[in-house]
């Protein structure tokens, strides 16, 4: 009897430990936004929190801390990257699930996997050894290569993965139903394609692509490596207004990596508000992603 | 069955998924305006042989066939398989609607074949749906979806669905299985009506509804290799009365299946 | 008809051509890197430590050793926190006794999405602030793993949970049945049939400690000597390849790194997609 109670005791003592470990996840989040929030307030209380988000100069050693320029940067390369991405890793998902032999899916799909694991630290470097004196070919007064538009097209790389998988897998989740209902009614591959799959596979499409700029919002060393880190209000350097993308810019992430090792007072304080500013962003995103999907898992 | 004009037909018609035979040559000719219904005990190859019909099992890799499927005399392999679903209709074991409005799953067929003109596709939206016994029931909101109709009607929507690109031949896999009693007699009065225009294959597991709706039952039935054989085709009554093989008529009663 | 299948084939073209250009920037990137890289390696890559000041010279010895480092404690902090919670969602959360307990099972979930797409950078800022500064762990192997060990607990929490999910219910039924508990149950039968799936959960991870940089920017301290103990600070191969093309600018060393880094991260990808076929074949 005593092992039964010895038995009991051990499930119990158990129970409670895997239930503390399941909370912990929940615990760090927190800990992460009460810490970073704390560490913001004395930058968002002495400067004030609309003069932070709408200020476009930021000089530490002048006590101005404008976001604004980092936020453009941020959005505008996360755009371009969209712009150049999403068209290639949707294209790639429906190749994946519809069109591709299954041979060639065995190659295709290995190689996503492996972009998906490539450190953003080599991206990085390729992206200022080959990516960066390919743009600065592209006449433009003041264009030095180093910019949005060489760190969008890392970006684009960087992201595909996220959205070929998630898209691909909503694609290939569409019940076979619909697939042999559409054929069945004379319709070819592609008219059921565009037709039917992929607006059932729509909320999942969504999804991926907002998941991706999730990602592409938080990528730190990449950005770093190749957009050149000047705190400007990215503008078009001709009259062509494409050519806002040959500017540089910082992302809210760069902001926060390339000066926190040495910051000190308001100026530290300053860098976690941006952290606070990056971490509502992204969640503001991820979780629209999460009700997209369940948008789409109810219908 | 010699005064029937024959619509399709199959001859020496075998199937394999990659080396497995699934159906072994198989002989039929399915006569025009009437109701034809495969029976035969689960796994005997009577889906996969109503699916030769409209070449869906191209979709499955590795199939193979030998032997000819004829629609109207001509081999449908050699036809344009887009052509031939045109003029092969098929409706679903599981009722599946498109997750668009009920119109847009009615007129989704004709757009596709170049119908482009609103009220001609009104006008033929609400005569499939009437010929399909569900327009009274949806005529009041057909911008609503269909995946909100009931089971029985999804079906119905599924048949109109097929009706409206105005085929020869409709295909049914077991088109009742998933549907209450009530909803299956709806459907079974349908087929009824819709044989005056279009020449009907059944799927069924269910004898009585062979018995009910047809005019010709085929029995099928798994050799010991499992490669699915037609054991006896004739007319209905004829097959659930005096069948002519033994094996048809232990099925019958109930022996085995 | 024609037009018909004129757009099916403009449209299945493009398809193709996503698909190829996929493979091509795998194969371009990869590919360039390689070759760029693989004529600076040697055995004395391997063996010596990066000289330090702004040449660049040296090898990767002493980043070797911080990777390993790295990897070993950030698995050794996340591993056990990442699979009770899985072994608690899955094994623990389908009979709770009462509502308060899903709710809170609900809750707990919520903390796991949420922790999953927090931005690396974010697991950085809040382990400077809090490790290095607060805890004063200063820029070291420890506060690096704590931090790190952020960013992996729910890579190792959701492979742990499809792991646990695909062992066959039977299994536990079994074990119920001959009077054994539920942790009984857990411990000796469900997860030794999980292990692999486990395993690879775990291999991702190491991967994941082996590419990151953002965080390790912050909280590791970038020292290029061979770490001594817990509390010193380092640089992993990725933080390396930093250093070497945006301090010292010494691409040709920083191409050799990369190359190493990208070998380590196929032969990592080969190993779990051998262990996850092992276990589709079983």
């Amino acid at each position: 009897m005593t092992s039964g109670t010895r038995r009991t005791g051990l499930e119990k003592t158990m129970k409670t430990i895997l239930l503390v470990s399941a909370l912990a996840s929940l615990l760090i989040v927190l800990l992460i936004f009460i810490f970073t929030m704390k560490e913001a307030m004395p930058a968002f209380r002495e400067l004030g929190v609309w003069k932070m988000l709408s200020g476009t100069t930021w000089r530490p050693g002048n006590g101005e801390f404008g976001i604004l320029a980092m936020i453009a940067g941020s959005g505008l390369v996360t755009l371009g990257a969209v712009l150049i991405g999403v068209p290639l890793a949707l294209g790639t998902a429906i190749f994946l699930s519809e069109i591709a032999p299954g041979w060639i899916v065995k190659i295709v799909r290995p190689s996503i996997e492996l972009l998906a694991g490539i450190p953003s630290v080599v991206y990085g470097l390729f992206g200022m050894v080959v990516l960066v004196p390919l743009v600065r070919e592209i006449p433009a007064p003041g264009n030095a290569g180093f910019g949005l538009l060489a760190a969008s097209i890392v970006l684009a790389v960087m992201v595909l993965p996220t959205i070929a998988n998630i898209s691909e897998f909503a694609i290939r989740s569409v019940p076979r139903g619909y697939r042999e209902g559409s054929l069945a009614l004379g319709a070819t591959k592609w008219e059921t394609i565009s037709r039917v799959l992929i607006p059932a596979a729509r909320p999942g499409i969504i999804s991926a692509v907002v998941l991706g700029l999730g990602r592409a919002l938080g990528e730190t060393i990449a950005m770093i490596m190749v957009i050149g880190n000047s705190v400007v209000l990215p503008a078009a350097l001709t009259g062509n207004p494409l050519s806002i993308f040959l500017s540089r810019a910082r992302t809210l992430t760069g902001n926060i990596a390339v000066e926190i090792s040495y910051a000190t007072g308001v100026h530290e304080s300053a860098l976690f508000a941006t952290g606070v500013v990056l971490f509502i962003l992204i969640m503001l995103v991820n979780s629209s992603a999460g009700f997209l999907l369940r948008r789409g898992a109810r219908r | 069955m010699e005064n029937e004009t024959t619509r399709m037909s199959t001859e020496g018609y075998s199937l394999f998924y990659g080396r497995f035979k699934a159906l072994n040559s198989i002989d039929i000719k399915i006569p025009s305006n009437r109701i034809t219904a495969f029976i035969g005990p689960s796994g005997c190859g009577k889906s996969t042989f109503l699916r030769s019909f409209n070449r869906m099992n191209d979709l499955i890799p590795g199939v193979t066939t030998t032997g000819t499927v004829r629609l109207d005399g001509r081999d449908v392999a050699k036809e344009d398989v887009v052509k031939l679903r045109k003029k092969v209709g098929m409706v679903f074991q599981r009722p599946n609607p498109f997750p668009k409005s009920i119109f847009d799953n009615v007129a989704y067929g004709p757009r596709l074949h170049g119908l482009r003109n609103r009220s001609d596709l009104a006008v033929l939206v609400e005569k499939s749906l009437r010929q399909a016994a569900i327009w009274e029931e949806v005529k009041d909101d057909l911008q609503k979806s269909g995946m909100s109709l009931s089971g029985g009607q999804q079906q119905r929507l599924c048949i109109a669905r097929a009706i409206a690109v105005e085929p020869e031949v409709i295909l049914m896999d077991e088109p009742a299985s998933a549907l209450d009693p009530v909803a299956t007699l709806k459907i079974e009065e349908l087929m009824n009506e819709l044989k005056m225009n279009y020449t009907i294959a059944i799927v069924t597991h269910n004898m009585q509804q062979a018995g009910r709706v047809s005019d010709y039952t085929a029995f099928m039935l798994t050799d010991q290799n499992r490669a699915g054989n037609l054991i006896e085709f004739g007319a209905t009554k004829q097959i659930f009365t005096t069948p002519v093989d033994s094996r048809t008529e232990d099925y019958i009663s109930g022996r085995f299946g | 008809m024609n037009k018909r299948n004129f757009s099916q084939n403009i449209a299945f073209g493009m398809f193709w051509l996503a698909g190829i250009v996929s493979v091509l920037i795998m194969a371009f990137v990869v590919g360039y890197i390689m070759v760029k890289g693989l004529p600076g390696i040697s055995l004395d890559f391997f063996t010596t430590s990066p000289r330090g000041g702004l040449s660049g010279d040296g090898g990767i010895y002493s980043t070797i050793v911080t990777t390993f480092y790295m990897i070993v404690v950030t698995l050794v902090f996340a591993t056990p926190l990442g699979v009770g919670t899985a072994i608690y969602l899955t094994e623990y959360s389908s009979n709770t006794d009462s509502r308060a307990m899903g709710r809170l099972v609900s809750i707990a979930r919520f903390g796991v999405e949420t922790l999953a797409g927090v931005p690396s950078i974010i697991f950085g800022l809040f382990g400077y602030a809090l490790f290095v500064t607060v805890m004063n762990l200063g820029f070291s192997i420890l506060s690096a793993s704590l931090a790190g060990a952020c960013l992996i607990i729910p890579v190792i929490i959701r492979t742990t949970e499809e792991a646990l999910k695909a062992v066959p219910a039977g299994y536990r039924e079994g074990s119920l049945a001959l009077g054994a508990n539920r942790w009984e149950t857990t411990w000796k039968v469900v997860l030794p049939a999980a292990l692999r799936g486990i395993s690879t959960g775990i291999l991702l991870s190491a991967g994941r400690i082996v590419s990151e940089t953002a965080i390790f920017f912050v909280t590791l301290g970038g020292s290029y000597r061979v770490p001594r103990s817990l509390m010193s600070g380092g640089r992993t191969m990725a933080l390396h390849v930093y250093y070497l093309a945006m301090e010292t600018r010494a691409f040709d060393k920083a191409m050799s790194t990369a190359a190493v880094l990208v070998a380590l991260i196929i032969i990592m990808n080969l190993a779990i997609n051998m262990v996850t076929n092992k276990i589709a074949a079983k």
